[in-house]
C-alpha cells in the first residue's frame, strides 16, 4: 500500500442523507481510504455501517457532501455514475440489477464490452465479438458460451449473477465493486461465483472491493480487510495483520476500534461469539 | 356469399391502412415497449406531422420533402416530452400529456384553421398514381405505403441492433445496468422518444396525404390505435428478435385494420370505432392479470404511472 502505487484515494469523504430533517443519517463520516493497485479488499460491518454507501460514492451514484475522490491522480468526485462506469465495474446483490432480462446474452455482453467507450452506429454484435464473449464465458463452466442468443430472463439467478460478474470485468475496469454479490445465491452457486470472482480478480490483476456480511469470507478472500461502523472505517488490516485472525479476534478488534459492543448477528452469524459488554 | 373481389379489396385496403398506421404503431412500440416510457404525445404529434406536411404541400413543397419535414417536426415534439421528463423530472405520462395538449394549439397555429383539404395538391400518392401500371387507387396506395414501410423497417431493424440502438433497448429493460455500463440513460431516453414521435408524425404526414385532408382532431385516440396494434401483434405472432418484433407490430396494425374494416362492412357505426378499440386494449391488457388471478398467483399492485 505504498503511496506511489495508490490507485484510488478517498479523502475525508462524508455523505449525509435527508440532511436537515429528523431522519438525517450520516452514512459516511470523513472517510479516508487508500486503495493500492491490485488490492482486493473485503469490507464488513453491521447494517447501516455505510458499506453500500461507500461503493455508491466510488461508483458515482451520488456525490459526497464533502471530500475528494482521486482515481489515478484524477479527481472523479463529481463524475456521474455513467461517467464513472469507465473505471468502475460493479456486481450488485440482486442478479436482476446487473443484467437486462429481455435481451440476449450476447446483447448484454455487447453492452458491457463498450463500457466507457463511445457507442456508434456499428451493429453491436459481430463474429469477432461473439468469439470474445465465448472465451470470456467459457471459464464459468455453465455452458453460457453456447447459448449466446438465449434471453437473459430465461437464466437462473446464479447464472445471471455469473454473467453479471463476467460483464462487470469484461472491459477490464480500473476497479471492481462487489456488493454482497453472492448473498442471494444458494450455497453451491454462491461458492462457484465466489471462486470465479477470485479467479477473475487474480487473472486480470484487478483491484477489487468486496462488501460481505460473512466474516469467514471477509477473512479468507482478498488481501486486505476493512471493517466499517457508523460511517467510519474502524479496522483496516493487511494480509499479514489478518493472517492468523479468527472470527473471534475480528470481533475483539472491532470492539476495540469502535469502542462499542458488537451486537449485530447478521454480521456475526454465530451469536455465541459475542463477547461480554465492554466499556459502555 | 363472400364475394372474392370484395374480400380482396378488404384485404388490400386493410394492408394499406395497416402499413400507413403501422408507422404510428412502430413509434408507440418504441416508447411503450422498448423504452418502457408511457408516451401520450402521440395524439398530438400525429396531427403535428399531418399539419406540417399539409401546409408545406399547399405551399408548393415537394411532397417527399414535406413528409420528411413532418418526421422532423415529430422528432422535436418527442424531444420536448423527453426533456421535460429527463431534465425537469416530470413523470413521463404527465410530461407527454402536457406536450399533447400544447400541440393542439400549435397544430391549429400551423394550419391556421381547424381543417385543411389536400384534394388537388401534389402528394406522394398522386405522384405515384402517374406511374405506369399504378392507375388503380388501391394499387398505388399499396405500392407507396409498401415502399415506405420496407424503408422504415430496414432502417429500424438496423438501428435497433447498432451499439446505440442496443443501449436504447437496454434502457427500457434495465436502466441501472445501462448506467453501470457507462451510458447516459437520459440521452438514450431522449433519442428514443424523439425517434418514436418522428415515426408517429411521419405516419400522420402520410395519412394526411392518403385521405386528402387534415383535421385538428384527427389525432384523438391514436395512442390507443397504436397500442392495440402492438398488443395484437405481440399476442398473435409471439415474436423473438428485433426483425420479427418490428414485423409483428406491422402485422398487428394490419390485423387491427382488417378487423375494423370488416366490422364497418358488417354495419358497425364509424363513431363506435374508438370504443371498440378501447375495449380491445382493455381486454388485451387485463387478460394476463385475470388469468393469474384465476390461478391464484400473487400479483403486485397496479403501477400508477
Amino acid at each position: 500500500m505504498s503511496e506511489n502505487s495508490s490507485l484510488l484515494k478517498l479523502k475525508r469523504i462524508s455523505k449525509v442523507f435527508s440532511k436537515g430533517t429528523v431522519d438525517e443519517v450520516r452514512a459516511l463520516d470523513k472517510i479516508d481510504l487508500n486503495v493500492a493497485v491490485e488490492d482486493y479488499i473485503t469490507v464488513i460491518g453491521s447494517n447501516g455501517a455505510g458499506k453500500t454507501t461507500l461503493l455508491n460514492i466510488i461508483a458515482g451514484v451520488y456525490p459526497p457532501e464533502s471530500g475528494e475522490i482521486m482515481l489515478n491522480g484524477r479527481n472523479i468526485t463529481k463524475l456521474s455514475e455513467y461517467r464513472c462506469a469507465e473505471f468502475v465495474g460493479r456486481v450488485y446483490q440482486d442478479p436482476h440489477v446487473g443484467t437486462a432480462a429481455k435481451m440476449s446474452i450476447e446483447e448484454n455482453m455487447a453492452m458491457a464490452l463498450l463500457r466507457g467507450q463511445p457507442r456508434g452506429l456499428r451493429v453491436a454484435t459481430n463474429k469477432q465479438r461473439r468469439e470474445l464473449f465465448r472465451i470470456a464465458l467459457a471459464p464459468l463452466g455453465l455452458g453460457l458460451e453456447n447459448r449466446l442468443n438465449a434471453l437473459v430472463g430465461t437464466l437462473s439467478g446464479g447464472q445471471r449473477q455469473a454473467l453479471a460478474l463476467v460483464m462487470a470485468t469484461l472491459s477490464n475496469p480500473a476497479i471492481l465493486l462487489l456488493d454482497e454479490h453472492i448473498a442471494t445465491l444458494d450455497p453451491r452457486t454462491a461458492q462457484i461465483v465466489l471462486d470465479l470472482t477470485d479467479m477473475i480478480v487474480k487473472r486480470e490483476k484487478m483491484t477489487a472491493i468486496m462488501v460481505t456480511h460473512n466474516m469467514e469470507m471477509a477473512l479468507h478472500h482478498g488481501n486486505r480487510l476493512i471493517m466499517m461502523h457508523k460511517g467510519r472505517i474502524v479496522v483496516d488490516m493487511n494480509q499479514e495483520q489478518r493472517a492468523d485472525l479468527s472470527i473471534q479476534d475480528l470481533v475483539v478488534a472491532f470492539e476495540r476500534a469502535s469502542g462499542e459492543e458488537f451486537v449485530d448477528d447478521s454480521v456475526l452469524l454465530r451469536p455465541g461469539n459475542v463477547v461480554g459488554v465492554s466499556d459502555l | 356469399m363472400l364475394d372474392p373481389a370484395a374480400v380482396g379489396h378488404l384485404l388490400g385496403f386493410s394492408l394499406y391502412e395497416g402499413l400507413v398506421f403501422g408507422f404510428l404503431a412502430l413509434g408507440v412500440y418504441i416508447t411503450f415497449r422498448v423504452l418502457s416510457f408511457p408516451d401520450l404525445t402521440v395524439d398530438g404529434s400525429f396531427v403535428l406531422g399531418a399539419a406540417v406536411a399539409a401546409v408545406l404541400i399547399v405551399n408548393g413543397m415537394n411532397p417527399f420533402l414535406a413528409t420528411l419535414a413532418a418526421l422532423g417536426a415529430g422528432l422535436c415534439a418527442g424531444l420536448v416530452t423527453s426533456l421535460l421528463n429527463t431534465k425537469l423530472r416530470i413523470p413521463a405520462l404527465l410530461a407527454s400529456i402536457l406536450v399533447m395538449v400544447g400541440l393542439y394549439s400549435i397544430n391549429l397555429r400551423i394550419m391556421g384553421r381547424p381543417s385543411l383539404p389536400l384534394l388537388r395538391e401534389v402528394t406522394i400518392f398522386s405522384l405515384a398514381s402517374h406511374l405506369p401500371g399504378l392507375e388503380n387507387r388501391l394499387v398505388y396506395q399499396l405500392v407507396v405505403a409498401g415502399v415506405l414501410a420496407v424503408m422504415v423497417f430496414l432502417i429500424l431493424n438496423w438501428f435497433l441492433r447498432t451499439e446505440i440502438g442496443l443501449a436504447l433497448r437496454a434502457t427500457g429493460d434495465n436502466e441501472q445496468m445501462v448506467r453501470g455500463a457507462g451510458v447516459d440513460t437520459d440521452k438514450t431516453t431522449i433519442l428514443g422518444v424523439s425517434i418514436a414521435n418522428g415515426l408517429v408524425a411521419f405516419s400522420g404526414g402520410v395519412v394526411a396525404q392518403a385521405q386528402g385532408f387534415v383535421d385538428v382532431n384527427m389525432g384523438i385516440g391514436m395512442i390507443i390505435i397504436g397500442l392495440a396494434s402492438v398488443i395484437i401483434g405481440e399476442a398473435l405472432f409471439r415474436p423473438k428478435g428485433v426483425a420479427r418484433l418490428l414485423l409483428a407490430v406491422l402485422g398487428g396494425a394490419f390485423i387491427y385494420r382488417l378487423v375494423l374494416s370488416a366490422a364497418l362492412r358488417l354495419g358497425m357505426a364509424p363513431g363506435d370505432l374508438k370504443l371498440i378499440t378501447a375495449l380491445i386494449v382493455i381486454i388485451a391488457l387485463s387478460v394476463p392479470y385475470l388469468q393469474k388471478k384465476i390461478r391464484r398467483e400473487w400479483l403486485p399492485p397496479a403501477p400508477r404511472w
